[in-house]
C-alpha cells in the first residue's frame, strides 16, 4: 500500500543551509536522512531552529542552499503542480496549530480529505472517530477560540494524522497536554508508526523522550543537526 | 455555506463584500448607458447610410424681378439637360413649387405667407449608386454651364454626419472596454485584499496540500457571486433610464430624426451585462489567486 516503501529514505537534506531574508543562516550544513519507517525525536534548545526545519520538511520553505529529496524526488527540480500531490503524504503538526478559528472542529479535520476529493459520507464516518480516539468526542462542533490549548493540539494533531502520512512531522505536539494524553498522543504517533508511517517528533520534552528510548534522537545545535551519540559536549 | 459549492474560507461578510456589488452595479450602468449608445447609433448610421444613398439635389436660384421667373425657369431647365447628359444619373425631376412648399411646411408652418416670395428651385437626382460619379466635379461644372445653380450634395453632408456617429460609436466601445478594465483592476485589487485578510487560511490549505486551483475556485465563486449581485442592481437603475431616455426621444422624433429606439438586440445584450460582469470578475479573480499562489513556496 504504501509505495515509498521501495525507496530508502522517505526524506533526505544534503548541504542544506537556511536563512530569513538577509539575516544569519538560521540552519546551516544540515545532512541526514530519515529511513522509510523509522521514528525519530529531534531536540535542541529554543531558538535552535527545530520548527525551521520541519518547514523545509513539509515544503512551507526553501533552502537557501543545498538539496532537499522528498520521496526520491529532488524539490528543486519538481514541477509546482507537482507539489501538492507530495504535500498530502506528510502530515504536520504545527506549533501554533494552525487551526482555522470559523471551523468547527470536525471540519478542520476534515480539511486534508475534502482537500483530496474524499467522499463526504467516508469524511463523516472517519473524522468522528479519529477526534473520539483523541478525546475529544463532545467537541465535534466546537470551533477553535472555544476550546483550550490541549484540545486545540488534539484536533491539530487529527488532522495531520487523517489522511494515514507516509511522514508525520510534529513540532511540540505534547507542549500543551498533561502526561496522560501526552503518553496516548505518542502511542496513537507509534501505531501509525507500526502501519508505515514515518515520524519525527520535535519536542523540548525531556521526561517524554526518555520514556520511549527504542526511539532515536536528532540534536539540533549551532544550526546543524547531530545524531545523538554523537553530539558534541 | 449551505448553498452552492463547498468552501473552507470564511469570504461571507468581508470588507470585500460590501463594495465590490456596488462598484460592479455602477460600471453595469455606465455599460449599459453606452452600449445602448452604440445600438442607436449603428442604427442611426445605417438608416442615413439607406436614405442618401443614390439622390442628390440641385438648387437653383430664383432671379428677381418681373422677368425673372421665366429666366428662372430657363435656368432650370438648362440644369436638368445637364445632369441628363451626365453618365452614371439615371433621372433628374425638377420639383414644382406646390412641392418645395410642401416641403417647407414642417419648417415655415403657413405656406401662404411665403407662397410670393421667390423660392429656390429644386431638382431632384437620382444616380446610379455604383457608378463612381465624381461630385465635386460634376458640381464645379454645374455652377460654372448655369447661372445660380448649385448642387447640394447629401451625400457630403451626411458622410460628415455618419463618419461622425461612427466614431462616437467607437468612443463607447473604447469606454465598454474601459470599464471592463477598470472593473477587472477593482476585482484583482479586492481579491489581494481579501487574500491578505485570509492569508493565514490560505497558508494551510496550501500546506495541507490543496491545489492552487482548489483555493482559486473558492474566491471566484465568491467573486462571481458577488458580481452578478452588483451586475442585477446596475440593470435594475439602467432600464429605467434607458427607457426613460427612449421615451423622451420619441417624442422629438419629428421625421428628420430616424428611429432612436433600441433594438431588441440592443435589450438582450444590455440583459446579459451582469452575467458578463460576474464572468469577467470570476476570471478575473481566479487569475489573481493564481498569480499570488505562485508566490509561495
Ligand atoms: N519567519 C522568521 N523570520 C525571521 N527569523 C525567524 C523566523 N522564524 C524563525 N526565525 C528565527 O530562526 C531561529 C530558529 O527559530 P525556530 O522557530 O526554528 O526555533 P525552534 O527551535 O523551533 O524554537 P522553539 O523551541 O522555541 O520553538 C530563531 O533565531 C528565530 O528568531
Ligand atoms: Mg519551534
Amino acid at each position: 500500500m504504501r509505495h515509498n516503501r521501495r525507496g530508502e529514505h522517505i526524506i533526505r537534506l544534503d548541504g542544506v543551509g537556511l536563512r530569513y531574508g538577509l539575516g544569519p543562516e538560521v540552519l546551516r550544513d544540515i545532512s541526514f536522512a530519515l529511513p522509510s519507517g523509522s521514528f525519530h525525536f529531534l531536540t535542541g534548545s529554543s531558538g535552535a531552529g527545530k520548527s525551521s526545519l520541519l518547514r523545509l520538511m513539509y515544503l512551507g520553505l526553501r533552502p537557501t542552499r543545498g538539496r532537499v529529496m522528498l520521496f526520491d524526488k529532488d524539490i528543486a527540480l519538481t514541477k509546482r503542480y507537482e507539489l501538492p500531490a507530495l504535500r498530502r503524504r506528510i502530515g504536520v503538526v504545527f506549533q501554533d496549530f494552525r487551526l482555522l478559528d470559523h471551523l468547527s472542529a470536525m471540519d478542520n479535520v476534515a480539511l486534508p480529505l475534502r482537500v483530496r476529493g474524499v467522499k463526504e459520507a467516508e469524511v463523516r464516518k472517519h473524522v468522528p472517530e479519529l477526534l473520539n480516539w483523541v478525546g475529544l468526542a463532545d467537541q465535534i462542533n466546537a470551533k477553535p477560540p472555544t476550546l483550550s490549548g490541549g484540545q486545540k493540539q488534539r484536533v491539530a494533531i487529527a488532522r495531520a494524522v487523517i489522511g494515514r502520512p507516509d511522514l508525520l512531522l510534529a513540532d511540540e505536539p505534547t507542549g500543551n497536554v498533561d502526561d496522560h494524553i501526552a503518553m496516548r498522543l505518542l502511542h496513537l504517533f507509534e501505531e501509525l508508526n507500526r502501519l508505515g508511517t514515518t515520524v519525527l517528533i520535535a519536542t523540548h520534552n525531556q521526561g517524554l523522550i526518555d520514556r520511549f528510548p527504542q526511539h532515536p534522537r536528532l540534536h539540533l545545535e549551532r544550526g546543524t543537526v547531530y545524531e545523538a551519540e554523537e553530539v558534541p559536549a | 455555506m449551505k448553498l452552492g459549492r463547498h468552501s473552507d474560507l470564511p469570504l461571507k461578510g468581508d470588507a470585500t463584500g460590501r463594495f465590490l456589488p456596488w462598484l460592479v452595479a455602477l460600471m453595469v450602468y455606465l455599460s449599459a448607458v453606452s452600449l445602448a449608445g452604440v445600438f442607436v447609433l449603428n442604427g442611426l448610421v445605417r438608416s442615413w447610410d439607406h436614405d442618401v444613398s443614390g439622390t442628390l439635389t440641385v438648387q437653383v436660384q430664383p432671379v428677381p424681378g418681373e422677368a425673372g421667373e421665366a429666366l428662372t425657369d430657363e435656368r432650370v431647365r438648362q440644369a436638368v439637360e445637364l445632369m441628363r447628359r451626365t453618365p452614371g444619373v439615371l433621372a433628374a425631376r425638377p420639383l414644382d413649387k406646390k412641392q418645395i412648399l410642401a416641403l417647407l411646411e414642417p419648417w415655415l408652418g403657413n405656406t401662404d405667407v411665403v407662397k410670393d416670395l421667390p423660392l429656390p428651385r429644386l431638382i431632384d437626382v437620382t444616380i446610379d449608386a455604383d457608378s463612381n460619379l465624381d461630385l465635386v466635379s460634376l458640381a464645379d461644372r454645374l455652377s460654372r454651364s448655369v447661372q445660380g445653380a448649385t448642387l447640394d450634395d447629401h451625400r457630403i453632408w451626411l458622410s460628415r454626419l455618419i463618419n461622425l456617429s461612427r466614431t462616437t460609436e467607437w468612443v463607447a466601445i473604447a469606454i465598454l472596454v474601459l470599464i471592463g478594465c477598470v472593473t477587472s483592476a477593482t476585482v484583482i485589487y479586492a481579491t489581494r485584499t481579501s487574500m491578505a485578510v485570509h492569508r493565514g487560511v490560505i497558508e494551510v490549505l496550501h500546506l495541507i496540500g490543496a491545489h492552487d486551483d482548489y483555493i482559486a475556485r473558492q474566491f471566484a465563486d465568491r467573486s462571481f457571486a458577488l458580481g452578478f449581485a452588483g451586475g442585477l442592481i446596475g440593470l435594475a437603475l439602467a432600464v429605467p433610464s434607458l427607457t426613460a431616455i427612449g421615451w423622451a426621444a420619441r417624442r422629438i422624433e419629428g421625421g428628420f430624426l430616424p428611429s432612436l429606439s433600441l433594438p431588441v438586440s440592443g435589450w438582450v445584450m444590455i440583459g446579459l451585462l451582469p452575467v458578463a460582469a460576474a464572468t469577467l470578475s470570476m476570471l478575473t479573480a481566479r487569475l489573481a489567486v493564481h498569480a499570488t499562489l505562485a508566490r509561495m513556496p
